[in-house]
């Protein structure tokens, strides 16, 4: 059974967003993601400054059996990257809730992540996913 | 894995099998209203005797000729051990070996043909080959714009001192993927002009050919600080074999900062001229850049027991793992004639290759300053070529090139059709190249039959 953190927002495609206490939106890849994916190679992540529009790509994660491509949650600007993939990508693996975080946002429009799925509905599409 | 075909037998007993009459049957479900009937007029086949023959007569036509053409493709010396051992079954009719399980001999040749390429042009990596330079340049286009995290303007300058066949593969493949190819205009000595550098159309991508097309030598580093200072990336576009002597593109730049991408053509490195193919293309590049760059690429890694082993690697960048994203459709090298050029640069090593370059420049030089000694034949460029270079004659080039053609002599590339808007009375001009191969006799020979061509046509004139 994967982990889901039950005070964190997701998306189907695998993402999930953390509100933080100054407004910013963390966003990473769930457990269930790192385990389907296999150990997990490279990270491409997007550049500080550029504009994330939900459900558009931000970026690629590479493990050694398959490219896949990273969501934006909500629409918003990137203000910080997790450069530690650079050298250490297994962070995702080993730690995807925490060390293993992608990319900051400040939202447009926090309104955006009340729409999300929460950990409970995140869980059924994962087990739909899983027949 | 040897190459075994059908029998007829085998055929007939397969067709047996599954019950179908013959392998035309196989084909019915395609409706008739589509099928094509051109093939009903395609001959039957010869005998290995009749086709040789036939064959053997098409040859002589081509045959005999004391090479002086250039362009991109030369004559240039070709040791019998290199198609000797790329004639061997395990590299000739081996079917895309790219499996580390069935192929570690074809791994290992690729991975040292990387590793030559990288230390020849100063790169960090290289891939496994591309088909040809000209489609090359294309892919380093593309790669180029995908590698440029500041700029996806999509406009690539390409010097006019490109080869022109190179500019014009490069525009087909890329003109409906959102780029714009502008030109970089010459100067009278026919390279780009330093002197009147754009600077404000924010280029993503800055194309440089050194030797170019015309055998000048570009000013590389005023040309790579320029473009980095634009914010575009590098792609050089390099003749290999002139690698050993000349600066490598990985240092170009007053800091040694160095071209971002280096492309070209392997033609002169064992693959004999052949009409003008097959050949490989060469493409390397930065660290940074080795995400984007197309086309296979194999690394060293260990296998269980800790010894050394080769493998594909970095394949997200494929169309297998990657699809519709790849960084190419490519997914294959050309396999064959890497083989060919790996073994001639294990065979001439770094020394060789210096001198072949040294000998072809020499002999370029030497044919240069006798032909413009000959009234009414002169220099198009003035400045320092390599092995290469174009002459304006006082007639038109086609004709010296049939009368040339009668004394066994290919005098040259007639510049009218590739050149013409950046050659005064192009039709008058030829592009001349010298290789190793090139004999003090066969120059003299050369300078000789035009010089009495010359006279003769002037003395008809007059």
């Amino acid at each position: 059974m994967s982990e889901v953190p039950a005070e964190y927002k997701y998306v189907a495609t695998h993402e999930w967003a953390r509100l933080e206490e100054d407004g910013s939106v963390t966003v990473g890849i769930t457990d269930h993601a790192q385990n389907a994916l296999g150990d997990v190679v490279y990270v491409e992540l997007p550049e500080v400054g550029q504009q994330i529009n939900a459900a558009e790509e931000a970026g690629v994660v590479e493990s050694v059996k398959a490219a896949s491509d990273i969501y934006g949650p909500i629409t918003g600007t990137v203000i910080a990257i997790n450069s530690v993939l650079d050298d250490e990508p297994e962070k995702v693996n080993q730690d995807p809730y925490g060390e293993g975080w992608f990319f900051k946002l400040e939202p447009d429009d926090l309104g955006e992540l009340e729409e999300l799925l929460d950990a409970e509905a995140y869980t059924e599409v994962c087990d739909e996913e899983e027949h | 894995m040897p190459f075994v075909p059908h029998t007829e037998a085998d055929v007939a007993a397969m067709l047996a099998e599954i019950g179908a009459p013959d392998i035309s049957a196989l084909f019915d479900e395609i409706p008739s209203h589509l099928a094509n009937g051109s093939l009903r007029d395609v001959p039957a086949g010869r005998s290995e005797m009749a086709m040789l023959q036939m064959l053997a007569e098409r040859a002589d036509a081509d045959a005999g000729y004391t090479c002086f053409m250039g362009a991109g493709s030369y004559d240039h010396h070709i040791p019998a051990a290199v198609w000797d051992i790329t004639s061997r079954g395990e590299f000739m009719t081996a079917y895309t070996p790219y499996q580390a399980e069935a192929s570690q001999g074809t791994l290992q040749l690729i991975y040292e043909y990387q590793s030559m390429m990288a230390v020849l042009t100063g790169m960090d990596v290289s891939n496994a080959s591309v088909y040809d330079g000209a489609s090359g340049l294309a892919e380093a286009m593309l790669m180029a714009l995908r590698g440029n995290k500041k700029n996806k303007g999509g406009l690539v300058l390409v010097a006019d001192s490109v080869h022109p066949n190179y500019t014009d593969t490069s525009r087909n493949i890329v003109r409906n993927q959102g780029i714009q190819i502008e030109a970089l205009s010459l100067d009278a000595s026919g390279i780009v002009n330093v002197h009147d550098l754009p600077q404000d159309l924010s280029p993503a991508a800055v194309v440089i050919q050194q030797p170019n097309f015309f055998g000048r030598l570009e000013s590389v580093d005023v040309l790579t600080d320029w473009a980095h200072e634009q914010g575009a990336l590098v792609i050089a576009v390099v003749n290999p074999m002139t690698l050993s002597v000349l600066k490598a593109p990985g240092d170009w730049g007053s800091e040694g900062v160095g071209a971002d991408i280096v492309c070209g053509d392997g033609q002169p490195f064992g693959v004999p001229m052949a009409s003008g193919g097959p050949s490989f293309g060469f493409t390397c590049c930065s660290q940074a850049l080795v995400r984007q760059m197309p086309g296979r690429i194999i690394g060293q890694t260990e296998d269980l027991d800790g010894k050394v082993g080769y493998a594909l690697t970095l394949q997200a960048r494929e169309q297998h793992i990657r699809r519709g994203k790849a960084t190419s459709n490519i997914c294959t090298n050309q396999g064959l004639l890497v083989t060919a050029g790996t073994i001639y640069l294990s065979l001439v090593g770094p020394q060789g290759l210096r001198e072949v370059a040294l000998a072809s420049h020499h002999g370029a030089m030497q044919l240069f300053d006798q032909l413009t000694q000959i009234p009414g034949v002169s220099a198009v460029f003035e400045g320092p070529h390599f092995h290469e270079f174009a002459v304006r004659l006082p007639v038109a080039a086609a004709d010296v090139i049939d009368a040339m053609m009668d004394q066994g002599i290919l005098p040259g590339l007639a510049l009218s059709h590739f050149a013409a808007g950046h050659v005064s009375e192009a039709e008058n001009t030829l592009l001349v190249a010298v290789t190793e191969k090139r004999t003090p006799a066969e120059i003299a020979h050369y300078v000789s039959a035009l010089s009495d061509i010359l006279k003769n046509s002037t003395q008809v004139a007059s």
